[in-house]
């Protein structure tokens, strides 16, 4: 398989941040919001380096979404930082309402989600926000894999118009996607050829959805990994083309299965090319503390998780 | 410069209007909107006069207007006809399949006049404090009002926005509270006490003004007092005594006028005390 190389791990959230500092210079429109978490978001060259651009909401989610909404109207293109849990389900009917139903061009960026926020638990691991988010109409949904596709990401959703949740992490993580590519939203990339098993994988789990082709490929399996960094709009294209060559498929994501990629995918099947479908998602229970690398392997989200799916995925074709 | 008896012939006609779009959709809210005709009448006609002719989202260059309550669309509606951003002929199809007129305020089907969507409470001020920063940012003189209801401000998120607007200057606001101490479960003081919201936003670091909101003459004089105080450093909010169903007398002051329509006999009642100045649609 072709190989991916890990160019130093880092943190999704700290591509964020460069991306939204170049942006600073870059778009003079660009303005930034942060509820009291600019530490944690990265978002502290650019709260330096363009203060009048630049506001602190203080720990009020709500007015920051609200704030943010107004601000379109004058052609600002506002990005909002904080927590996926504050980013989401504390403030949905502000997103609803302000941006969604009213179509602004708000960017709401959300840090921390998934389980590998870690230590702080289930309050704070929010594995809900993909199925809140992409329910919604008018909303793009963006989950990149590593800090290169989270910088390139952050690019690129200053030039689309319209609302956009683009989702990322807190823990170091493999990076490994070519520096600079440039992101095309709802376009999914083909990682690595295959025709067992179609892997689609979101976020951090496209690393795993790699390490588990390796294994695959070493028992004789050929699997196709699919980086399905844009969650809605769905390339269903280049899910379907994929599908029909293997005949079955694997979700990973690190996100409740209700309401997620797998879900997306499920749907898409279910409509138009009907195929053997396994999800390795977290199944309607709530994270807890620990270690990212200990939550990955008792939520079932971990490398050999996936080879399992893969395996169960072609036995059912 | 329009008169306030000219302003106040308005009003009466934007009051006709409300009684009949309410009653022409069946559904609606006619209490709220007949209670703030005459400070939306004065704000757009007398204030703000807005360029309807070129209607943008962005508001570049004049001044802007949210409603926050947004069940007083029917008000809001019939005002942005009156002074000219769509047809009045439109007003007939108020919360009717297909309509641009929606039960509340909406942006998506692009009604002029209209720069957000509003009827889930307690979203406005957050909104207009955005608008107001986009205007210094753009070094835009012009200012940014808000109505909200009194009931609305119930909802915790308008104490945020109350925090930030006077905790950051953003002094050229104007947010103004429609006191008619009801709400769609009666009092206010029943349903849960408000307290001494003059004290509260003084408290919150908020430069306030009051106004018995049924007085076109007294809304005129202190919706320039409330310009007067802008960019001086504080947000301004006016606290707006008024009556909900002001003009209809089996309305006033009833919380049961809150969400309910008029029939026939009611609607020939109603109209039968507001006088047709301008021409119903």
């Amino acid at each position: 398989m072709k190989e991916f190389i890990n160019q130093g791990s880092k943190d999704t959230r700290s591509g964020f941040g460069e991306a939204l500092h170049e942006l600073g210079s870059k778009n003079h429109e660009v303005v930034a919001l942060c509820a009291d978490l600019i530490g944690s978001l990265k978002m502290d060259a650019f709260a330096r380096d363009f203060p009048d651009r630049f506001f602190q909401v203080g720990i009020a989610e709500a007015n920051m979404i609200g704030i943010a909404a107004g601000l379109t109207i004058g052609g600002k293109i506002p990005f909002t930082g904080t927590f996926a849990n504050f980013s989401t389900g504390r403030v949905y009917d502000q997103i609803r309402q302000s941006i969604a139903y009213s179509n602004k061009n708000v960017k709401i960026c959300a840090s921390h989600a998934g389980i590998t926020l870690g230590e702080d638990g289930a309050t704070h691991q929010n594995l809900e926000d993909i199925g809140m988010m992409k329910m919604l109409p008018n909303m793009t949904v963006i989950n990149p894999c590593d800090f290169n596709q989270t910088k390139a990401a952050t690019l690129a959703i200053a030039d689309h118009s319209g609302p956009v949740y683009l989702r990322f992490g807190r823990p170091k993580w493999p990076n490994f996607m070519p520096a600079g590519q440039p992101f095309v939203i709802g376009k999914a990339l083909l990682l690595n050829e295959g025709s067992d098993v179609s892997i689609f994988a979101t976020g951090h789990m496209v690393w795993n959805a790699l390490q588990a082709c390796k294994i695959l490929e070493d028992q004789g399996i050929r699997a196709e990994v699919i980086n399905i960094h844009t969650i809605k709009p769905l390339d269903e294209e280049a899910i379907l083309t994929s599908v029909i060559k293997t005949g079955c498929v694997v979700s990973a994501e690190e996100h409740m299965r209700n309401g997620g990629l797998g879900d997306s995918i499920a749907q898409l099947l279910a409509l138009k090319h009907p195929a053997p479908l396994e999800m390795v998602a977290v199944n309607d229970v709530f994270g807890e503390s620990g270690k990212p690398e200990e939550l990955l392997k008792k939520f079932g989200l971990d490398v050999p998780d996936i080879v399992a799916a893969a395996l169960k995925a072609i036995a059912r074709k | 410069m329009l008169s306030i008896q000219e302003l106040e012939k308005i009003a009466s006609q934007v009051r006709r209007d409300i009684i009949r779009m309410v009653h022409g959709a069946s559904s609606g809210h006619p209490g709220g909107p007949l209670g703030s005709t005459d400070f939306l009448v004065a704000l757009y006609f007398k204030i703000m006069k807005p360029d309807h002719e070129h209607f943008t989202l962005d508001g570049r260059g004049e001044d802007l207007f949210f409603l926050s309550n947004g069940h007083l669309s029917a008000g809001w509606y019939s005002v942005l006809a009156r002074y000219g951003y769509f047809a009045i002929s439109e007003l007939g199809t108020f919360r009717k399949l297909g309509s641009r007129l929606q039960g509340h305020p909406a942006t998506a089907e692009g009604l002029p006049g209209i720069r957000m969507s509003s009827g889930s409470l307690g979203q406005g001020l957050s909104v207009s404090i955005g608008a107001a920063l986009a205007k210094k940012l753009n070094q835009d003189e012009h200012l940014v009002y808000c109505l909200m209801g009194d009931g609305e401000l119930q909802e915790g998120q308008n104490w945020e926005a109350l925090m930030y607007a006077a905790g950051k200057s953003v002094d050229n606001l104007i947010a103004v509270v429609d006191y008619n101490g009801v709400q769609i479960d009666g009092p206010n003081d029943k349903v849960l006490p408000l307290g001494n919201l003059h004290a509260k936003f003084e408290a919150f670091g908020w430069n306030v003004l009051t106004v018995y909101g049924n007085d076109m003459t007294e809304v005129v004089a202190t919706l320039k007092k409330a310009q007067w105080y802008t960019g001086q450093g504080k947000p301004v909010m006016i606290l707006m005594t008024t009556h909900m169903g002001f003009g209809v007398d089996f309305m006033t002051d009833n919380h049961e006028w809150h969400g309910t329509f008029p029939n026939d006999e009611q609607t020939k009642n109603a109209l039968g005390q507001l006088h047709e100045t301008l021409g119903d649609y």
